[in-house]
């Protein structure tokens, strides 16, 4: 039996279809259910319904043997022992650095900088030899737009999709600090230890996904 | 409250990973391995010569007040005993040594991986071959089965494939880190990306966008021979020295599931040679790790090949968790009578608990007795509770 752990809310409706090329798409709706293990048409793999930040930890310490996460996510867990074998191609958007038009930053002048994404934030701005712009973290958990707007930050590090909530809140999209997508990711023990199971569902998976994006 | 991932050990873990080292030392001893007890802390720069980056992080450091010097708390002992084999023992043949301590790190190694494990090693320095190589996987593998791991897997890799082929590329420091940093996660999309970026030739870049590939059944040695030919004679000697491994316990241990994986890079920058990996279905991590290390003497003025393994004594000692307190014992009353202080001490030799109550709350129960002193028809007896 091999163990999936699955971002909860709008990814998991998009990884189903995808689960369902491969001949495992869940037995019932967990929206519906509200359960949190959830059975597959394929007898050997059982999923667990977990909060997207939270499927890095799982997979991590072996309570999953796989897990499908967002390239965000897995960056700003920043955890080493995981392997991600496939590119699921779903959730696709960028990451970048947003604001009010023509705000600029020099390092002169410390940065305020609203975001979720600590981590990648401090890694795109001061993050190495070329990357010497001081900066002051804001952590948000939500409604990222506003902070520009009520001068709470100067810019926000975000995931922008279509663009629409920027444009709606009057912020531009001043850098791409990096595209994301969604990741199948494998227990490095799991993967040794499972070794013919996993690589099997890894396998079908890569087959739905090129199938799907030709 | 202790720092975090420090613990203390309680009763009756204690005994049970003490009753562990004592019969892994033996087993160690009956193989020929000398037991030494390398320092608590070193001068830092003896400590980290010929290591990584990675062990000068996991190291904490002080200040000696009597040299005004940087001193290092081991983070593993591994580089300490060969340090004592190259520049204090000066042997010419072959050294077997064995060695456990509680080391201290930094950081933990890992998910779940204490920052201050025991570590319980065995190393072979002075020869090169497969022969010292097979020998330590199979302690590694018997001292773990001492521990009660069964259905145990042996994962092994070598760093050198992956050496030989990025060397014959020319890369910068700080690419050579970001193909380290795919190839560690085995993300194959990030892999044909960046390989393709780096507009290497066709062979070298089917190569190392195969590798990750490589892992399964001990037949990816021979499917490597083919996929890896552009890496010429060192692949092939690498791969030659896979096949020597495998063969040597194959013959030893013909039912132990063997997985090839030439993606693994753990210990990539201090391992020279064949890397290898012991996982049990009873742990969620790996038991006992090692490999080949030929480099490191050469720090210390004279260059022996090393092999060797290490794994956390707490670690194997949780494989067994019958931590059910002893029941076996001899509750005696306390007094100065000599019949009885010469029972209690002939009970002793024999190899009994025996356990003195002091007052009335010292019950046999409590204290894990099953049978206690008394005093019948003017002598006295053990009788069963």
């Amino acid at each position: 039996m091999i163990t999936i752990a699955l971002a909860k809310g709008r990814l998991l409706k998009d990884v189903n279809p995808l689960l369902e090329h491969a001949g495992c798409e869940l037995a019932e709706d967990p929206d519906s259910h509200r359960k949190l293990v959830v059975e597959t048409k394929n007898p050997g793999l059982r999923a667990l319904v977990v909060r997207a930040s939270d499927v890095p930890v799982y997979v991590e310490h072996g309570a999953a043997d796989m897990g499908i996460v967002g390239k965000d996510t897995l960056l700003e867990h920043g955890g080493q022992g995981l392997y991600e074998p496939l590119d699921l191609g779903l959730g696709r958007c960028r990451l970048s650095v947003a604001g009010l038009p023509e705000t600029t930053w020099s390092s002169e002048h410390t940065l305020r900088v609203a975001t979720k994404f600590e981590r990648l934030a401090l890694q795109h701005f001061c993050g190495g030899a070329d990357r010497v712009q001081p900066v002051e973290l804001i952590k948000l958990y939500g409604s990222m737009e506003l902070a520009p707007l009520v001068g709470l930050a100067d810019v926000i590090v975000d995931l922008v999709d279509t663009g629409n909530t920027l444009t709606a809140n009057g912020l531009v999209e001043l850098e791409q600090i990096m595209p994301i997508s969604a990741r199948l990711v494998v227990n490095k023990a799991s993967a040794k230890l499972k070794h013919e199971s996993v690589n099997r569902f890894v396998e079908l998976m890569r087959a739905a996904v090129d199938e799907r994006n030709p | 409250m202790l720092p975090q991932g420090i613990e203390e050990i309680l009763p009756p873990t204690a005994a049970r990973i003490e009753a562990l080292r004592r019969s892994l030392l033996d087993l160690h001893a009956r193989w020929g391995y000398e037991l030494v007890y390398p320092p608590i802390v070193e001068h830092l720069e003896s400590l980290l010569t010929g290591t990584g980056h990675q062990l000068d992080l996991q190291t904490f450091k002080l200040i000696d007040p009597l040299s005004g010097r940087t001193l290092g708390v081991h983070a593993d002992m591994t580089p300490q005993v060969a340090r004592i084999d190259a520049s204090r023992l000066r042997r010419e043949g072959t050294a077997r040594m064995s060695y456990v301590g509680t080391v201290l790190r930094t950081h933990s190694n890992g998910v779940g991986e204490s920052r201050s494990p025991m570590q319980l090693g065995a190393e072979i320095f002075g020869h090169s071959g497969s022969a010292s190589d097979v020998e330590i996987v199979s302690l590694m593998l018997e001292s773990l089965r001492i521990a009660g791991a069964d259905q145990l897997q042996l994962d092994i890799g070598h760093v050198g494939v992956y050496r030989t082929l990025v060397n014959a590329i020319a890369l910068s420091e700080a690419q050579a880190a970001t193909l380290f940093d795919i190839m560690q996660r085995k993300s194959r999309p990030e892999l044909d990306a960046y390989i393709s970026a780096l507009d290497l030739a066709s062979a070298p870049a089917a190569a190392l966008a195969a590798l990750p590939g490589l892992a399964g059944g001990v037949d990816v040695i021979s499917r490597a021979r083919s996929v890896l030919a552009c890496g010429g004679e060192p692949v092939s000697e690498a791969l030659d020295e896979l096949q020597a491994l495998v063969d040597g316990l194959m013959s030893r241990e013909a039912s132990l599931p063997i997985l090839i994986d030439l993606g693994e890079l753990r210990g990539y920058h201090y391992h020279t040679g064949v890397v290898f990996s012991a996982y049990s279905e009873q742990s969620l991590s790996e038991l006992a790790r090692g490999g080949r290390y030929d480099a490191i003497g050469a720090a210390f003025g004279r260059a022996r090949p090393a092999t060797g393994f290490s794994c956390d004594l707490r670690r194997l000692a949780n494989l067994t968790d019958t931590s059910v307190p002893s029941t076996r014992g001899v509750l005696a009353p306390h007094s100065d009578d000599a019949d009885l202080l010469d029972q209690v001490a002939k009970l002793r030799d024999a190899g009994e608990r025996v356990i003195i109550a002091f007052n009335e709350e010292d019950d046999a129960v409590t204290l894990g007795c099953d049978r206690e002193l008394v005093l019948r028809d003017g002598a006295w007896q053990t009788l069963k509770i």
